[in-house]
This record gives C-alpha cells, structure tokens and sequence, in this order.
C-alpha cells in the first residue's frame, strides 16, 4: 500500500473500458463480430495529438502500466519504473497510452468473455490471436483518439513484437519504434519452453479441455507449473545464484520431498500467486501468439525485405544476460535494419537479471531509453525535458 | 571540428552510405548527416559516447570492433571510416581488412607514433610519450598498437592494399607545408583513403 504516492507516480488512475462493434477479421480466418479493450491512459493528448505513446504489453501484462488504482494497492502498474511525470517516458510530454490485448484476461475480449453465438463464456473456443491482429485491433484504438502517428509504440518481448509489427504493417502510423528485449521471432528453443508450459496446464486434470469454469475449477497445477518454468527462463544463472545461491529455508536439510531450498519456496510461492490471478486459457493463448510471430513469413522470410518499408526510427536494446531473448536476436532485427537503410539505435546493457532485466530501473537502460524519448519529444516539436521541469 | 574529421568530411559524397567504427560521440556523422544527407551508422562501446549520439540523433550501434564486421555484407556501404581506433584494436590488420570488405572505400586515421615529439620523448627522455593529443601512461592506454605512417604504408603494401589519397595535419592546422614536407617527423595524424 502506498501511504503516501510519490510525485514522480501518475497517482490514482482509473481504467476505461471501449466498445468496438466493427467486425475485426483475423489472422486464423476467423471473426470477432465486435470487442472491448480495457485501456489507462496518463497525461494529455495535446491539441495536434502528435504526443501519443503505445505501451505494448508481454505475455502476462495488461493495461495497468503505472499508478494506482487505489490506496489498498500493494503495487503499482507493472511499468511504473519508466512511466510517470518526470520518468523516461514523461507524462509531463506524452499521452501515454496502454491496453490490455485481446485475449486478455484483465477485462478486455477473452477468452472469459460472452461469445455471442452461443451466449456462453469462449473458454477454449477463443479464437487464437496474433500479433497481428493485435496491432489491428491498436490501430483502432489510435483512430478512437483521433491519432493519426503515435510519436512511439514501445514494448519489451511481446511487447516488443507488437512494436515491430506496427513499423511492418503501418509504417505511416508511427515515428519512432523501442523494441526492448526482443526478436523478429523464436527460437526453437523458445517455442520448446512454451509447449512444456502448455502441456503443464492442457495436462492438468482440472484443465477440463480448457472448460475448467463449467466445472467450478482451474488449472491450478498447471498454471503453477508454467509460471514456474517461465520464472526460471526470465531470470539468470547470475541472479539465481546472487538472489539466492544454495541458502535453505530451515537451516539445514530435511530429507525428505519439501522445499529445501530458498529458490523452491520462491518459485513455488511465484507460481502460486500467479495461478490464482492469470486465467489459463488466456496463458495458452499468449503463448501461440509467441511462437506464431514472425513477420518475415509474408516477405518469403528475408527479414531485410521485411522492413524495406519501415519509415521510423528504430531503438533496440537487449540485456546481457538475457538468454530468453538473447541480444543476438537484437542483433539480427538491428543488422536487417542497417542493411534496408532505416534509422536505427542499438544497445547493448550489462545486467545480471536475465530477461526480467527490461522491467527493472537499471540506470544505463533508463538513460538511454530516456535519452531517445528525449528525441521522440524533440522529433514532434516538445521542448526538452529538463527545460520544462525546471 | 577536430582537423582530421574537417578533411574527411570533404572526401565525402553526398547522400552516401556510411559506416563509422569507433564514431565516438557522433561528432562526423551528425554534420555528415546535416551536410551531406548522408546516411550514417556509428559503432561504439563507450556508454558515454553511445548516450551523446542518441543526443544528436546520429544512428548508433553498440558493437565492439575486435568482434569483426561479419553482420554486414560485402560491400554493403559506400564509406568506412575508423578514426583514431586503429591503434586501440586488437588486429588492426584484420580489422582493415574488413574495413575494404564492407565498405567501397575506406578511410582511416591514426596518430603518428614517428612524430618529432614521440621520438623526442623516447629516445631522449627514454619514456613512453605522453602528450595532450595522447595524454595515457603506457599501462592504462586503450592504444596498445601504435605506428608510424611508414609502417602503416609497408603493411599496405603488404595486403596490396591501394592508398588513393593520403594527407597529414598536426592537431591545431591542417596541411601545413612543414607537415607536408616531412610528414613521418612532423605530421600528428595521418589520413588514408585506402582501397582494394
């Protein structure tokens, strides 16, 4: 609970929720006849609405970026480090912009929503979503606004997706893309992570074929089996063995079958928590939006032909410890980059957090990440920031 | 803007492509940029030099130079420039020699080790140099390949490397006719257009 909320914090914010009764066809073939999106927004849209912001979410984000919802919350919006008057991404400058995606499970159309044909809860019949029809479904939301060119959309992992997709499929709808810790698309290895964590939930007995709620239930192993994995893929060696190396709980062994170890009770206590609050479905769908993202099919797979007509400038950053995704799959979006003649920054920031590394305060990725929004705000004709803090 | 950077700019066409290793911070391609049109990549490691590029808007890639060029295609830019980076790589050799695969043409500056100072300082005092242009004591130098224009000429003639135009300054005035005179003693820093 905050006592007391900071002046750097956007304060109290309130989400909103908006209707869309225009058909959204999608990448699957299928349709959804119409949608909500839950969004927050967070300073001005100002009178040409040139100093708009995206913030693309990853996997389990949602619309809630920064600030509180109210007194009683323990923590504030999962991007609250970058985003607030006076941050990197100044709300003092921007209008600041956030959703939660379709397929969501924070209150935008999902899989716990109503489907209007059989007026029963999808559940499983959810149509699969990709980045696609995600960044569709943004473009929408931009002309609600009356925004014609965001000034940037940004996003880490498949946050960042979403943000490269746009430069891809609207090239005139944006100045600027940040791509943090990201890649064009997954490995092998990457998908492979996310089927064992689908095949932890789709295998828990409490799945029901993804109908668990008609049986008053969820997943909850499952869940917790995946959120488990993932934790472990988003940290590091380094920050395992520097947050808690081999210390047990108790002191000593027990010699038996129960969490000896810190980092098992940790994991344990981080999968539970989040089975409780994330819906599995939702989790299943994140994941095969993921695995599907790659822009490069529709271009005969030549990434440079990809982003041929890109017309943004470019930031990418990548962790050194991040082997989920590794700054060599940066790499690989910078060098297509380069190669087409586009506009591009490239760092490089040592971190011992693994991928977790792209929400946290480190103070080289906040000076660069806020160096350049410097120059999204130079770009739309916003006075530097310092100058109007002062 | 520092003298070498001034010449190098003049051999410059407009709207090329140019790649510049070790760009510091973005000083050449931020006037190429505006000059020229010019379309420019630095490539640096320096965190400081990396956040005043983003600054002024120059196109920056965190890459470290003794990894090689290998993300890039042969001739894939019009211009490589490395200035003032020779003598801190790892290889200098190989390092021209994917300076002359990436690029069409390459230019490259160093400071002269066979400058009058240099050898004032060594064979007289029997100390490393140290000077304002090169102000490190020989144990925590980031130059740990220094040579002189003979040197750099003998390892051209070596790889069969072409020097298409070459041009010495001291730090303070460019082409100044005792540098030209006797360019290994006098000149402070050389700039080579080289070619394959």
């Amino acid at each position: 609970m905050p006592e007391q909320i900071a002046a750097d914090s956007v304060g109290l914010v309130q989400p909103q929720t908006l209707q869309f009764d225009q058909p959204l066809s999608l990448r699957s073939g299928r349709v959804l006849p119409h949608y909500q999106l839950v969004i927050e927004t967070y300073g001005e849209l100002n009178a040409e609405r040139s100093n708009a912001v995206l913030i693309c979410h990853a996997l389990s984000g949602h619309h809630h970026l920064a600030g509180y919802h109210s007194m009683d919350d323990k923590k504030p919006g999962w991007w609250d480090s970058a985003i607030g008057p006076g941050k990197v991404i100044d709300t003092n400058r921007f209008f600041v912009v956030g959703l939660n995606n379709l397929g969501g499970c924070h209150g935008s159309t999902g899989p716990q929503s109503i489907n209007p044909e059989t007026g029963l809860e999808y559940g499983p019949d959810f149509p699969i979503v990709t980045v696609s029809d995600w960044v569709q479904s943004q473009v929408r939301l931009a002309d609600r606004f009356g925004i014609q060119q965001w000034a940037a959309v940004v996003g880490g992992s498949l946050g960042g997706m979403q943000a490269l997709h746009w430069s891809i499929d609207y090239p005139d709808r944006l100045r600027h893309c940040l791509m943090i810790a990201s890649a064009a698309k997954l490995t092998a290895q990457n998908i492979a992570f996310n089927e064992v964590a689908r095949q932890a939930i789709s295998k828990d007995p409490a799945f029901h074929g993804g109908r668990y709620k008609d049986h008053a239930t969820i997943p909850k192993q499952g869940l917790m089996l995946a959120r488990m994995l993932g934790h472990i893929t988003y940290l590091s060696d380094d920050s395992m063995r520097e947050k808690f190396g081999r210390e047990l709980r108790s002191g000593k062994l027990s010699y038996n079958y129960d969490a000896d170890f810190e980092v098992e009770s940790y994991l344990r206590y981080q999968g539970e928590s989040f089975s409780g609050a994330f819906d599995a479905n939702t989790y299943l769908l994140m994941t095969k939006a993921l695995d599907y993202f790659d822009p490069s099919v529709d271009f005969d797979h030549d990434l440079v032909a990809t982003l041929q007509g890109a017309k943004c400038g470019f930031l990418l950053v990548a962790f050194t410890t991040d082997w989920r995704f590794a700054p060599e799959r940066s790499r690989e979006v910078v060098d297509a980059l380069v190669a087409a003649g586009k506009d591009v920054s490239y760092a490089e920031i040592e971190s011992t957090h693994g991928h977790d590394a792209f929400l946290i305060p480190i103070p080289r990725y906040m000076d660069v990440f806020g160096r350049y929004m410097n120059r999204v705000g130079a770009d739309i004709g916003l006075a530097a920031a310092k100058q109007e803090l002062s | 803007m520092r003298a070498d950077l001034d010449i190098i700019q003049e051999w410059i066409q407009p709207r090329s492509r140019v790649l510049d290793l070790g760009c510091g911070s973005g000083e050449l391609l931020h006037f190429l940029k505006q000059d020229k049109q010019v379309h420019g990549y630095g490539m640096e490691i320096n965190p400081e030099d990396i956040a005043s590029c983003i600054d002024n808007g120059v196109n920056v890639i965190e890459q470290d130079l003794d990894q090689g060029l290998t993300n890039f295609q042969d001739k894939s830019f019009d211009v490589v420039i490395m200035t003032q980076a020779l003598q801190a790589v790892e290889r200098p050799d190989l390092v021209l020699d994917e300076m002359l695969r990436v690029g069409k043409e390459t230019i490259v500056t160093f400071p002269n080790f066979g400058h009058w100072r240099a050898r004032f300082y060594l064979a007289l005092k029997g100390e490393m140099p140290v000077s304002k242009f090169l102000p490190y004591t020989w144990y925590n130098s980031p130059n740990i390949h220094f040579c002189t224009f003979k040197d750099f000429e003998a390892l051209c003639r070596q790889k069969n490397i072409h020097i298409v135009r070459r041009t010495v300054v001291n730090s303070k005035h460019r082409d100044h006719w005792i540098t030209t005179l006797w360019p290994n003693m006098l000149g402070e820093i050389a700039i080579y257009h080289v070619a394959k």
